[in-house]
């Protein structure tokens, strides 16, 4: 098991001037998307970057105009089409010979569900864009409806029994149009997230970048809790932290301990999950059932 | 200048190659392109031509397309697109951006039927179910005024008191699939008339945020801005006209073309290639002594209020013609041009050629006939003209 070196979000020599998200924000405390644009920052560095945001808690993020909260060019995009819009702005740099790089940063409802055609098109034209799904598995912007992003057994306000069905693969879903660089990361370990969003800033073509994003006031846990519970959902397997290239080669990059007490704790401190919503045997099987793909996939491998 | 034979799909595709290829001194050119029936032959044409510094995106939907000219727009370059019918239907979301976003793109639009059932001929419903969004709409009626319109179109779009996106109309098949001579700038020539765009309120390096949050009061001065951007348009697209004619000794058309109205009694006004056969007939009208006159209307919007109240300021008997219709009221046309009848005029609203059925002159001569002789107006008449 990888535990974080940094215990958190520490600042460092690796901070932006102006920070991608810069304080005084109105977004929550405890919010997983907050955390993750400071990790993206630091991966940008001082580069250049124009920002597509659809229309997810991601643009409210921005404030109201004529504010912005962000650091960095940013153009709130309709839902569907933040791939769209950041396609004609990265052709526009790429035909100026500009070295701006571009990033779509679109929560689970922009990307697993309205945003899907357009992300796939995007990916499949390979063009040159970094897409990070911030991933708080419901649409939190209207308040926690279910997405397809949404785990087995989640209550939203649209599954008031807990959801039927398990969530996307999303990160298979990418790798397989057969882009660069799709991955997952695990905001618990920070060096790993760091290491990731540096190297996919810069690489040309496709980029994927899944990020599971706590949201205290969906996942109706403590904002303080949010990165335990990611921990937790990567210990026990429920999370997997990986890196597909190409389509094809596959590292795991975070071992998971397999802990069954890891995962009961994961569900216990959210409220959204039920105990008789909650089929603990069915979640397991389904773990390992994932994680003997992932195996094959990976042929075992695991990143030193 | 030369001449061409060109269907207008391909008038339109030329003219916004020349247009491309006269920014590329400037931040080029590009757009995002899907087919549809019977828009096709324009975005094939486009993808195969070179250009210097331009892109063009073949991308998985119609909604995507105008989202790539969105994002190439406000990264500084010229943009185009074309679509047409459930097409514009499926785009309509990203329609709205645009104009919002305050970007000049400009959109070659087919007039065709929205289904179902399916039916890919003519129709002005599509376009005109986009009335509101805040784009410059005009409708043409032949190919030399589509390749006129579309070069017209960057010039104001692009113009600073303007900063609005256009979107240039043709008919299904009648003029999309019909070949013309059409007169063809050179690229130098096309270049004198476009200036390289420079859009002030491109993406840079400044960490702003376009498009948003707004509250209240910040939206209510957003549209007064845009429509008095709206406003300014008459008298770009009057600057332009005068220029375009010096530089290429054909003047483009007015917002609102009058035929034989100085001394009409009756007049007809109708849109698009409709206008072309209603001149054929009042010329016929006027050899029989009958005091008739035709009026199109080019630019729907920004609508020509004041140039409708003066062509039809004579008018007693006033047919409004029709190739489209809202359910539950009547032609758009009609709702939108009565209001500026005369005090006192019979205005009478007639629905043909729905679906692409051919309007001949023959249907324009039983219209004439039922206005001339009409003691009363009567509710919106749906015609139904041969097949």
């Amino acid at each position: 098991m990888n535990e974080p070196a940094l215990q958190g979000i520490a600042h460092s020599c690796l901070d932006r001037k102006d920070p991608l998200l810069r304080p005084g924000n109105t977004n929550c405390g405890g919010c997983g998307m907050s955390i993750a644009l400071n990790m993206l920052s630091r991966g940008i560095g001082d580069r250049r970057v124009q920002l597509s945001i659809p229309a997810c808690c991601g643009i409210v993020t921005a404030g109201p105009f004529p504010c912005s909260a962000y650091g960095a060019p940013v153009v709130a995009a309709t839902f569907a089409s933040a791939a769209a819009f950041a396609t004609g702005m990265a052709r526009a740099a790429r035909m100026n010979g500009e070295p701006t790089r571009v990033i779509c940063f679109a929560g689970d409802g922009g990307t697993y569900d309205i945003g899907m055609a357009t992300l796939s098109a995007a990916a499949e034209r390979n063009e040159d864009l970094l897409y990070v799904c911030y991933d708080n598995e419901i649409y939190g912007n209207t308040g926690g409806q279910r997405s397809s992003a949404t785990p087995l057994g989640a209550r939203t306000s649209t599954t008031p029994h807990g959801k039927e069905q398990p969530k996307k693969d999303i990160v298979a879903i990418m790798a397989a149009h057969g882009i660069p660089y799709a991955a997952s990361i695990s905001l618990a370990h920070p060096e790993d997230a760091y290491t990731k969003f540096k190297e996919a800033v810069g690489l040309p073509g496709f980029r994927f970048i899944h990020v599971l994003a706590p949201c205290p006031t969906g996942w109706k846990s403590e904002p303080a809790a949010g990165i335990d519970l990611i921990r937790l959902a990567v210990r026990s397997g429920l999370f997997p932290v990986r890196t597909v290239r190409d389509g094809h080669f596959a590292t795991i990059d975070v071992e998971p301990d397999f802990d069954q007490d890891a995962l009961a704790d994961y569900f216990a401190r959210q409220r959204r999950f039920r105990k008789e919503d909650v089929d603990l045997p069915r979640i397991l099987e389904a773990i390992r059932q994932n994680w003997e793909r992932l195996r094959r996939l990976s042929a075992g491998g695991v990143r030193a | 200048m030369s001449t061409e034979f060109l269907s207008a799909n391909h008038a339109a595709a030329v003219a916004a190659t020349l247009a491309g290829r006269a920014n590329r001194r400037g931040r080029g050119f590009g757009g995002g392109v899907y087919p549809i029936t019977p828009q096709t032959e324009c975005i094939e044409y486009l993808c195969g031509q070179e250009f210097d510094k331009g892109e063009i995106v073949r991308v998985e939907s119609e909604h995507s397309a105008m989202g790539v000219c969105i994002g190439m727009s406000l990264a500084g370059a010229r943009t185009f697109t074309a679509s047409s019918s459930n097409g514009l239907a499926y785009m309509a979301e990203n329609v709205f951006a645009a104009a919002l976003y305050r970007l000049p793109i400009v959109m070659m639009a087919v007039n065709r039927t929205i289904g179902p059932p399916w039916n890919i001929w003519v129709d002005h419903g599509d376009t005109l179910a986009l009335r509101d969004s805040g784009w410059l709409q005009f409708y043409c009626e032949n190919n030399q005024e589509v390749f006129d319109t579309m070069l017209m179109a960057w010039r104001v779009a692009e113009d600073r008191r303007v900063l609005l996106p256009v979107m240039v109309c043709q008919d299904a098949f009648v003029l999309s699939h019909t070949m013309m001579q059409t007169e063809v700038p050179t690229l130098a020539e096309v270049e004198r008339f476009l200036p390289v765009l420079d859009l002030p309120h491109r993406l840079t390096e400044a960490p702003v945020t376009v498009g948003g949050l707004d509250f209240p009061h910040e939206t209510e001065a957003h549209r007064r801005q845009h429509a008095a951007a709206m406003t300014r348009v008459p008298e770009v697209w009057r600057e332009a006209q005068a220029e375009f004619s010096h530089l290429f000794g054909r003047r483009p058309a007015d917002p609102v073309e009058c035929h034989r109205t100085d001394d009409a009694e009756t007049i007809l006004v109708a849109m698009a290639t409709t206008s072309s056969t209603v001149r054929t007939v009042v010329d016929a009208a006027r050899a029989r002594g009958q005091k008739v006159g035709a009026v199109r209307v080019h630019r729907f919007r920004p609508f020509p209020e004041q140039e409708l109240r003066g062509a039809l300021a004579g008018g007693r008997r006033i047919g409004i013609l029709d190739r489209d219709i809202s359910l539950g009221h009547g032609g758009i046309l009609w709702s939108e041009v009565r209001g500026t009848a005369p005090p006192g005029a019979l205005v009478q609203n007639y629905i043909l050629g729905l679906g692409g059925g051919d309007i001949r002159p023959a249907d324009i001569e039983d219209i004439l006939a039922d206005l001339v002789q009409r003691r009363e107006v009567g509710e919106p008449r749906i015609m139904e003209v041969a097949s």
